[in-house]
């Protein structure tokens, strides 16, 4: 067989759910967890899985994803599962796809899309797994999904820090203490906007908020059906690391959006779309004051005016001054602009 | 009596250790190929990759952003129900040791060349065993070599112990970095069909995979009893892959017309005074000096350790009963013990014997640094001079003292 440039690799083809009632009633995470009540990752663990179906292997580093849901003898996955460490979400999807692909191709195991999903927390993704996640989307020949769960924060080590910590949240490596009040002043990493402006070769990045379940499961079913390795960032309210009462995890979600803080957004073959609230604000819908989402989290008591002040300013620049808002955090000088005959 | 000679038959090539590892991988027809460069074995993987750019290896190749990478995407085809191979050395086996020990508790049957180098600090890329004796308690089985012929069989070999179901564990296949990474020698090429006849015993089918027509969750999280029960299987099945080393040396001899000696080779040992252990390809030296001094009515003999983990502690017991005294060469340190490495599982071994016997190390070889003849000459000697009752330290630097 003659090799060419053009290497295409067959998908599953997941058309959207077309609506709440058209989602498939077939659960392939289920009971067996024990997370926390209120626990917005494994609805994305749910959801995650229920879009991608059946024909399906699921990857779970290490994290609260992986210690609370797969006790021996009580695994909640319906799909085959495979636990790998805390940094090789990245490798070990590229090496299952290769493996499986490989295996087909030899006629080892019938010839059929199998979608490889690796999961990983904010700590295993954003932070010690982020070179096996940028190397892995670099490899087309393979169709493997990475999703990131972000809450926030080392969740299952109890709430510390991670790159994805937002400024100034108490965890158990930023108390707020006499002397120091903001003791985390690090604005979080923008994962989707980097691996998304960064991966030539990856076709399809998308943020996902379980508050908006059906939106959720319609990003996962395109960056399957797309193939190749693409990549989903998820944010999930954490009732223990982020401090509130549990029933208020789907509200939250919607206040990261409503707010702005955190845009629902993909990026297709380099097209960026806005959907859900996001895509309201961007067409002129007035965002929330970051203070209504803020100030509903213990993790954020201890701010003051001044706090809420800058935190509301880094969000507004955010759409304020961003080339692509929300995105892609680039500011083209005037001087180029005209001189690239921008408006 | 020398063990591994070639048949004259064999299609026999002269190329180095890290091409015969790579004649061995293309054989074992590999499905994924993970890779990272670190010197010595980066030109294992090159070979490799002009394998499959000529079209003769059918593997998928992926190239990582690290070490621990390659590992994971080895242990991840593996699970899938492939056949993996990557290769490492020092710094890059200490890189993964996170998914080094994930591939052996978790029982994924990856093979791993090392082709052995020293560790930093003080840094270097020069040969010595450091690396492996860093991951011995890693739960994987390590074969070491001691010609680029044995590099290549031992390849094959690995992945019969890997894959067998009554073992299913990661194997190491070691040497050493330099010395014989790069160190040309006729080397007996077997036919594609020999060796598929060899691992036909073993292969795809034969352990639970990663499928979606039966789904299984693989590395659950394990407490107390059931913990207790994956440690005691594990180490059940190093002792079954020390077995079956002996065993499969039968089977390969049958099959290709050499035999290794399987987890020791003995050399003169039959009627030896003193005998020494060494592993790797000092051993080499080692043989020609202990010829050279049978020569002058010196009695001694070499137990070469080629299955280092698990640890041959029973045949090693028996070559050593009833000698005068025992030399353990090392070309690592164990800081722990102020020796090597290897002298502490012979001094352990000599624990299973009725009657006490002067044993002395001798730590040579660290960064490439030469082991010549001479030296292993009077390493012999002193061996012998402590047999006799002459006084001495325990552990001899050579070069250094």
């Amino acid at each position: 067989m003659a090799e060419t440039t053009t290497f295409t690799n067959a998908t599953q083809i997941l058309e959207p759910f077309r609506g709440v009632k058209k989602v498939t009633i077939e659960e392939y995470f289920t009971s067996g967890h024990r997370t926390c009540q209120g626990c917005e990752s494994a609805l994305v663990m749910k959801l995650m899985v229920k879009a991608a179906g059946p024909r399906t292997i699921v990857l779970g580093s290490t994290g609260c994803m992986y210690v609370a849901n797969t006790t021996y003898y009580t695994t909640p996955w319906v799909v085959p599962w495979m636990h790998t460490q805390l940094g090789s979400s990245g490798s070990a999807a590229l090496g299952t796809a290769a493996g499986l692909k490989a295996l087909m191709r030899k006629g080892k195991m019938k010839a059929e899309p199998i979608n490889v999903i690796a999961f990983c927390g904010d700590g295993g993704g954003a932070d010690m797994g982020i070179g096996a996640i940028s190397a892995t989307l670099t490899h087309k020949e393979y169709n493997s999904l990475i999703l990131l769960y972000d809450n926030e924060s080392y969740a299952n080590t109890d709430i510390q820090i991670s790159g994805m910590t937002p400024f100034g949240a108490h965890t158990t490596f930023s108390p707020p203490g006499r002397a120091k009040r903001i003791m985390h002043t690090r604005w979080k990493k923008n994962m989707a906007g980097m691996m998304a402006a960064g991966h030539p070769e990856c076709r399809y990045v998308a943020t996902v908020c379980a508050s908006y379940a059906v939106e959720m499961m319609n990003r996962v079913r395109r960056a399957l059906t797309i193939g190749g390795p693409t990549f989903i960032h998820s944010l999930d309210p954490c009732p223990k690391g982020w401090d509130y009462d549990p029933m208020l995890s789907h509200e939250l979600g919607e206040l990261a959006i409503e707010t702005g803080l955190f845009p629902l957004y993909e990026v297709e073959d380099g097209q960026v779309r806005y959907y859900g609230k996001t895509k309201a604000i961007v067409e002129g819908r007035a965002r929330k004051p970051v203070r209504e989402y803020l100030l509903k989290q213990g993790r954020f008591a201890h701010f003051t005016e001044e706090d809420l002040a800058y935190f509301q300013r880094k969000v507004d620049a955010m759409w304020q001054t961003w080339e692509i808002p929300a995105v892609v955090p680039f500011k083209r000088l005037d001087a180029t602009k005209s001189a690239l005959g921008a408006t | 009596m020398t063990t591994g000679a070639l048949r004259p038959a064999a299609d026999v090539r002269v190329m180095d250790g890290n091409k015969a590892a790579a004649w061995a991988v293309l054989l074992c027809r590999p499905d994924l190929l993970a890779s990272y460069p670190i010197s010595p074995q980066t030109p294992l993987l090159e070979q490799l990759y002009k394998f499959r750019a000529e079209g003769r290896l059918d593997a998928e190749t992926v190239e990582v952003e690290g070490e621990n990478s390659a590992l994971s995407a080895a242990v991840g085809a593996v699970t899938a129900g492939g056949r993996a191979f990557t290769a490492t050395s020092s710094m890059g086996l200490m890189f993964m040791y996170d998914a080094y020990l994930y591939a052996s508790g978790q029982r994924v049957p990856v093979v791993m060349s090392v082709a052995t180098r020293e560790q930093c600090a003080p840094h270097t890329v020069s040969s010595g065993q450091q690396d492996i004796m860093m991951v011995k308690e890693g739960g994987w089985v390590q074969l070491v070599a001691e010609s680029c012929q044995e590099i290549l069989d031992s390849i094959l070999v690995a992945y019969r112990l890997a894959e067998d179901p009554n073992v299913q564990l990661p194997v190491n296949v070691c040497y050493d970095g330099y010395y014989l990474s790069h160190l040309s020698e006729p080397v007996g090429v077997p036919t594609q069909e020999a060796v598929d006849r060899f691992l036909a015993a073993v292969g795809v089918g034969k352990r639970p995979v990663l499928s979606t027509e039966a789904p299984l969750s693989f590395g659950a999280f394990v407490l107390g009893e059931l913990y207790a029960e994956y440690r005691y299987k594990h180490c059940q099945a190093m002792q079954r892959a020390l077995d079956l080393a002996e065993s499969l040396d039968g089977e390969f001899q049958a099959a290709f017309g050499r035999a290794w000696g399987g987890s020791i080779e003995a050399y003169r040992t039959e009627d030896a005074e003193v005998l020494l252990v060494g592993t790797g390809s000092a051993c080499g030296t080692l043989k020609v000096a202990i010829d050279h001094l049978r020569q002058e009515g010196v009695r001694a003999g070499l137990a070469r350790i080629r299955m280092f983990r698990p640890f041959p502690r029973r045949r090693l017991a028996e070559l050593m009963r009833g000698r005068r005294a025992v030399g353990v060469l090392d070309r690592s340190v164990c800081f722990g013990w102020n020796s090597g490495h290897l002298y502490v599982d012979v001094r352990a071994t000599a624990a299973d014997l009725e009657a006490r016997m002067p044993l002395v190390n001798f730590i040579g070889g660290l960064a490439g640094a030469d082991i010549r003849r001479e030296m292993l000459e009077d390493a012999v000697r002193t061996t012998v001079a402590r047999g006799r009752g002459e006084p001495g330290p325990e552990v001899v630097w050579l070069g250094l003292e």
